[in-house]
This record gives C-alpha cells, structure tokens and sequence, in this order.
C-alpha cells in the first residue's frame, strides 16, 4: 500500500516573539489536527547541525515555510541548506493584511491568540491542499 | 547591576522536549530571573542574523537543549558564543522517570512539572554563574 503523499511544514518556531509562537502553534494545528496524514516536519536548527539527511528535507518533501517576522528565517535556512520552497507564510504579513492586533503573550497564547493561530493554520491548509490539486506538489517532489 | 545571560531554547517542534525547553526558559526570563535574563529566536543565528550572532558573543549564554541532538548548544557554538553551560530535557526525564509529556502544542501536567523543575536548575546555574562560583 502506498503511503499518502506528504509536504513538509517547516516553522520558524522564534522564541523570542509572539509571531514565532503564532507560526510553531499554527504548525502545530495543521500537523496535529488539520492534514495530519499529509503533512511532516523538521526542527529548524537541525539543517544547520544535523547530519546529511536532515538537508535532503526540501529535497524530499515540497516544503511551506511559516515565518513569525520578515527575517523569514525559516524560508532562508531551507532554501540556504535543504531547497527550494513551494511555499512561503510570513505571519506578520497576515496580521496586518487581517488588520489583526498581535497577541500580548509569547509564552501563552489566550483565546483571542488561539484564534489568529486557527487562522494562519487555515492559510497553510490552503495551501496544501493548492499544491496538491494544481499537481505542483509532484514537481517540487521530484516526481 | 549583573551581566544579562541569555537563555537560548532548542526550537523543537516534533516533541514535547523542545516545548518543555521552551516553558523553562520562558518561566526563568519572564519570572524567576526577570530582568537578568533573556531569549532570542534560535533561528536568527541559523540564518546567521549579525545582530544576533553579536549579542551572544558578547553575553554569556546558557542553551537549553530537548533532545541528544543538542540543536541550541551546537548552533550556539557555531556562531561562536560566549556558551557557559547547557541543559538537556533528556536528562532530566532520566532523572524523573515517572513523569511522561505526552502533549507538544500546549505541555499537560507532566510537560508542565519537567519544566518548573528544569526551570529552578537554570535559575540554581544563573546564580551560581552570578556568585562567580562557577567560570563563566
């Protein structure tokens, strides 16, 4: 039996502002709840410390990168040591085009916070599911 | 006044060790060492952001690490920090076996108790680091 086929969502997870927390929690929902059969991901720093197979990542998998702030670290550190992107979401870009307040806390995010997290999730299941009906997901997998 | 120390966690996302990581360090920089401490996102100095890469060179730091992999202490010493010491989740999960994180997104009971507990060893180590008891 064949296994479903896979995109690889790659968060930048910035621990040091609420965007960061808004792009690894959003990521989270999507794996989790949303495509869990669909999706995979990597732990960012592992494409600058892991072995070789960590960098055939984007190789492997079409690859959305869910950025907190315009550092867009995510898409850079996979498009510098694994690949090219088929998909780049910067959340602070979001908020403002939502015209949506950044949450208070980085550490915990409330109710209002969850709600923006649901939000971006949606945009990355857009996406995803694009990818795969517009068969792009194919050409960025090397099929 | 003392030095800033920053505490630097590991990024995990595929487990509960790198959202334990996280929560220790957000409860020492927003709670227990308010004001002598502080974070930064582990992927600037992935990218190799200047700025970043500047701050942890000149201020000691302490990386907080999940798993055996050691992401924060690894990216840390490549950028070549002024890296004091380092924690793993691990470790203390070895330490306290009968506690089992299960949840990655939001940490359950257990998640909670690992991190409250790595959280007052980081204080234990800043102090210490503080007194001068240990080199820095």
């Amino acid at each position: 039996m064949n296994s479903p086929p896979k995109i690889g969502v790659v968060s930048c997870s910035g621990e040091g502002c609420v965007e960061g927390t808004l792009s690894r929690v959003a990521t989270r929902l999507v794996l989790e709840r949303l495509r869990p059969d669909n999706t995979v991901t990597i732990c960012l720093p592992l494409f600058l410390t892991g072995e070789k197979g960590e960098r055939m990542f984007a190789k492997y998998f079409p690859t959305i990168a869910v950025d907190g702030c315009e550092k867009k670290c995510a898409e850079k550190a996979i498009e510098k040591y694994s690949g090219k992107t088929a998909h780049s979401i910067v959340v602070i870009n979001l908020l403002n085009e939502w015209y949506v307040e950044k949450p208070g806390s980085r550490r915990n995010l409330d109710e209002k916070g969850m709600k923006v997290a649901s939000r971006i999730a949606d945009e990355v299941v857009a996406v995803i599911d694009d990818l795969f009906k517009s068969g792009k997901w194919r050409r960025h997998a090397n099929i | 006044m003392t030095e800033l120390i920053f505490i630097i966690p590991c990024s995990g996302i595929g487990k509960a060790f790198g959202t334990i990581s996280r929560e220790a360090t957000y409860q020492v920089v927003e709670d227990l060492r308010k004001g002598e401490t502080d974070t930064l996102c582990l992927s600037l100095l992935v990218i190799g952001d200047e700025d970043s890469n500047h701050l942890v060179q000149s201020h000691r730091c302490i990386a907080i690490d999940g798993c055996p992999l050691e992401c924060a202490k690894k990216n840390l010493q490549l950028a070549g920090a002024k890296l004091t010491t380092n924690f793993r989740v691990v470790d203390l999960l070895k330490e306290h076996q009968n506690l089992k994180p299960k949840n990655i997104t939001f940490l359950d009971q257990e998640g909670r108790e690992l991190a409250k507990l790595l959280a007052d060893q980081i204080a234990a180590k800043i102090d210490e680091l503080n007194r001068g008891e240990i080199d820095s």
